[in-house]
């Protein structure tokens, strides 16, 4: 044995036992969990992680992400490398340079080529991160560190195949371009001073696969290299990401309090992480000065595991509160009430982190078992409870939007649709326009349809995401045995939050109904040709539409509204800057319309000045909270030449003037 | 020491209409509420659970489904729950009520903690007289403090309390020995919400019922036969049309000024 396997061959061993140590200590935490329920599906799976993590397609969203995109296929090819590098240590008999010529000349020219370009990247990641950090908070050591050991280890790499290349010992110097010039300015020296350069590399190199090892991979977001590929493969198409069922007995534990509680995916989301940013740079929380960050909620929730999992695994309490203003580790309370459940976050997370649910789960735990939170949201469960309705309004007003209208009431086999009206559309004044044109094109198309009047209650989406979970429950099994009592088989909603919780979370209460937003149905109805255009509605001008968050991102109904407004305007609608998936919140999600908005800016305003930038007539919305949002913030910023219309205003000026 | 709160089970008066044939309440179909003011009542009675580690009685005088009201006390987390229902209670005005609730009140006193303190709300939003407390003050020879907005200061050892009163435009700071009767207003607090576990801990919890078998109180002093006050019709007044001043099209700055001093004028805006 060689003096340098000698010393190297221990190293190697130790370090791997190390690593493997390492590795088991902390992700075993992840045990701590409760089991997911649900199976994985194998072939979607695979599918993913080839996708999202082999194919880095979420990150290549981004155009910074062909950086990361270097860095991975660099990576993934020197594993080979690096392995023969390892096992070539311990018994220098075992080469690459034996495998057939073809393999091994192009086994080199890829590495020589990739590492080249993974050095590169290190020096644009740097300048970036110095310069550009795609978030304030971005220029951290550890992340400048393992930059610079990725660099260290490229060039290392480099250096040794040119030392090698000099010293004449390696056979497929030909296709080594990079390390072959290097190879050139080595030209002066002698062999001895070859051969001590070649030992330098290799030690540098050795070394810096240990500090891999034994400290970035275990113990930094490196770790990501395995966990984030893990994640991809245990993505659920759970799609929109609907709350658990809690079981109301006493003695049972409600939302999440304490690290534990959470589901074992939920845990290892915060192993996955890799502190990109992704998700607080589309945050609208984040983007408008709030405290909430979903970024530092996941690295909370894993500072938190780190912290309290050993403890709690030997039986121990928890020394670390998962909810307070204790700094990292610990969510502060304000960060939960600031999030708009708008789903941006999950949408931009490239390795399908689920920062949103988490957030909700300890939303719950402050409401139920803590009865903590902001005093405006009293008055909201209260009326919810009393009157089953946001504002408290007697249930007999239900019907007042269409007192000068004939509406029947829902009857099975005399009536083929609910409308299911939603609070807003009953008791709103505005948005009781949006009902009334709604109506009345519903009849113009001939379509049979009746409403619950005052027998209807609030979905409650609001008591949901706000983790009222017990109010929301009770509403939901009131609405659903409703439903089934009455024979409901098609419900129209005009509301996004109505049309989400019926068609998404009422499943979970056995109802299986098919729920369609007016959008999706009066579209339909202008396709076929029973809703006839008297003109085209060309006194709206320029219109411009923005994408409601329980519509779009979660429900993936994108084009119905859009093509509502072309047909009834004659002109596509002008898209803002962050549009579709990209969409930003109008701020009203989440229960987030019920609470005061004190700190930062306002995201409606945000949201209204973005688009004003695209010089519209008439700003047009799908979606109740979206409507006030947005007159609100009009107002705000004194453009009130500007209208809000909902896209069946849109349609009822081309059908119905 | 016991704190007493007085909660009534009343029908939520948004959505009550009247009758127009027989001037009475249609209660029917109405769902109940817990008489808001009592609401702070209990609130108050809570907080001082928390502060001295008094225990809490909450009583109502009502029919046996007002037990509903009680269990909401009971999940606020009141030590006790004594619901005062009887058919010879029934039809009862506010001098029979308060014999009712004072006899309650004294057993208690007898048979769990000296009482030290009985709160109610200022007034009921269904009978809106404002009576019962006063009359249980009476009925117990407690001192009677109304229409309180604030606890300054509370001495048990000393037996005394010291309050704020909301009057009119002004306040009042008065003090008092106890044993002493609240009325209390909605500035005095926030009133909590129930957390779930306590809410299903209060489903199997136990809401004492007393008859008169167990207050034995003279039927002559009790229900309709202990009332004075008899109710001979209720009806909804004629309301004067309002008067539309100003003209907000033309003169915008001035209507608002306009409007503004009217709210003064009628004490319902403070500067």
């Amino acid at each position: 044995m060689s003096q340098q396997a000698a010393l190297f061959t221990p190293l190697l061993v130790a370090s791997v036992v190390f690593f493997s140590w390492s590795l088991y200590r902390r992700l075993s935490l992840v045990g701590l969990g409760k089991p997911e329920s649900g199976k994985i599906d194998f072939a979607s799976s695979i599918k993913h992680m080839l996708v999202y993590a082999i194919g880095q397609r979420r990150v290549l969203r981004q155009p910074f992400g062909f950086n990361h995109f270097i860095f991975f296929w660099a990576c993934i090819f020197l594993i080979f490398v690096n392995v023969e590098f390892m096992l070539e240590g311990i018994f220098p008999a075992i080469s690459l340079a034996g495998l057939p010529a073809p393999i091994y000349f192009s086994i080199c020219l890829v590495s020589d080529i990739l590492s080249s370009l993974a050095a590169l990247a290190v020096v644009i990641a740097v300048i970036r991160r110095v310069f550009f950090p795609p978030y304030p908070q971005a220029r951290t050591l550890e992340a400048f560190f393992l930059l610079a050991v990725i660099g260290v280890h490229m060039l290392a790499y480099l250096g040794i195949c040119a030392t090698e290349i000099a010293l004449g010992e390696e056979s497929a110097a030909a296709y080594m371009p990079v390390a072959s010039q290097l190879a050139g300015f080595m030209g002066g020296m002698t062999a001895n001073g070859l051969a001590s350069l070649h030992t330098f590399f290799w030690w540098t190199h050795a070394i810096a696969l240990m500090i891999f090892l034994n400290l970035l991979i275990p113990y930094s977001k490196h770790l990501h290299v395995f966990t984030a590929i893990a994640n991809c493969f245990l993505r659920r198409e759970d799609k929109p990401s609907i709350q658990p069922l809690e079981e109301f007995v006493a003695g049972n534990v409600f939302g999440t309090g304490q690290v534990d509680r959470f589901s074992r995916k939920d845990l290892f989301d915060s192993f996955a992480c890799t502190k990109c940013g992704r998700c607080q740079m589309v945050c609208p929380a984040g983007n408008t000065g709030k405290q909430l960050n979903p970024r530092a909620v996941i690295n909370d929730i894993k500072v938190n595991l780190l912290k309290n999992g050993p403890l709690l695994k030997q039986g121990h309490k928890a020394v670390m509160p998962l909810i307070g203003d204790t700094g990292e580790g610990s969510v502060p309370e304000e960060a939960l009430w600031d999030c708009t459940t708008c789903g941006a976050c999950m949408e931009a997370c490239p390795v399908f982190i689920k920062q949103m649910p988490k957030m909700l789960l300890m939303r719950r735990h402050l409401v139920e078992e803590e009865a903590k939170f902001p005093e405006e949201l009293l008055n909201l469960f209260e009326n919810m409870e009393s009157r089953s309705n946001p504002w408290g309004i007697a249930p007999s007003e239900r019907t007042k939007w269409c007192s000068q209208l004939s509406v029947n009431p829902f009857e099975q086999g005399v009536t083929e649709y609910l409308l299911f009206v939603g609070c807003a559309g009953s008791f709103d004044s505005r948005n009781k326009h949006v009902t009334v044109a709604l109506a009345t094109l519903l009849d113009n198309a001939g379509i049979s349809w009746g409403i619950l009047g005052k027998e209807e209650k609030c979905c409650g989406d609001s008591l949901r995401r706000l983790g009222n979970e017990f109010v929301f429950d009770r509403l939901a099994r009131e609405n659903v045995a409703l439903f089934k009592e009455k024979g409901v088989k098609k419900i129209i909603t005009q509301c996004p939050h109505c049309f989400s919780t019926l068609k998404n979370d009422y499943r979970q209460y056995g109802l299986e109904v098919e729920v369609v937003h007016h959008s999706e149905l009066l579209r339909d109805l202008v396709q076929s040709g029973r809703i006839k255009l008297q003109h085209q509605a060309t006194e709206l001008g320029q219109t411009v539409f923005h994408d409601s968050c329980y519509l779009g991102r979660h429900n993936d109904v994108y084009e119905a509204p859009r093509a509502l407004i072309a047909s009834a305007t004659g002109a596509i609608p002008a898209e803002m800057e962050r549009s579709r998936e990209n969409a930003f919140c109008c701020g009203a999600g989440g229960g987030r319309m019920w609470l005061e908005e004190t700190e930062g800016e306002r995201i409606n305003h945000n949201r209204v000045k973005e688009a004003l930038t695209k010089n519209p007539d008439t700003i047009c919305v799908s979606c109740p909270y979206c409507m006030t949002m947005f007159e609100d913030g009009l107002k705000d910023v004194k453009a009130e030449g500007v209208r809000i219309r909902d896209v069946a205003e849109v349609l009822a000026e081309a059908v119905l003037h | 020491m016991l704190i007493v709160a007085c909660i009534k089970q009343v029908p939520d008066t948004t959505q009550v209409q009247i009758d127009p044939v027989t001037n009475t309440l249609v209660r029917e179909g109405i769902p109940f509420i817990v008489n808001p003011y009592d609401t702070h009542a209990l609130e108050e009675a809570l907080r001082l659970k928390d502060r001295f580690g008094c225990r809490v009685a909450a009583i109502s005088m009502g029919p046996p489904n007002a037990e509903g009201t009680l269990r909401k006390a009971l999940a606020l987390g009141v030590d006790f729950a004594i619901l005062l229902s009887d058919r010879v209670f029934g039809g009862a005005d506010t001098l029979a009520t308060s014999n009712v609730l004072s006899a309650a009140i004294s057993k208690l006193h007898t048979e769990i903690d000296e009482v030290g303190l009985v709160l109610c709300g200022k007034q009921t939003i269904d009978g809106d007289t404002a009576q019962v407390g006063p009359g249980i003050a009476t009925r117990l020879a407690y001192q009677q403090l109304t229409l309180v907005d604030n606890v300054e200061d509370i001495d048990l050892s000393a037996k005394r309390i010291r309050v704020r009163r909301k009057l009119e435009g002004r306040h009042e700071i008065v003090e008092a020995p106890l044993p002493a009767m609240l009325t209390v207003v909605r500035e005095l607090n926030r009133p909590r919400y129930p957390t779930v576990p306590m809410r299903l801990t209060a489903v199997n919890a136990k809401v004492e019922v007393w008859n008169n078998q167990v207050l034995m109180l003279d039927e002559q002093s009790i229900g309709l036969k202990g009332s004075p006050t008899w109710v001979s019709k209720i009806f909804s007044p004629e309301r004067a049309k309002g008067e539309i001043l100003g003209d907000g099209f033309a003169d915008p700055e001035g209507t608002a000024n306009m409007l503004i001093e009217k709210l003064l004028d009628k004490d319902m805006l403070t500067v």
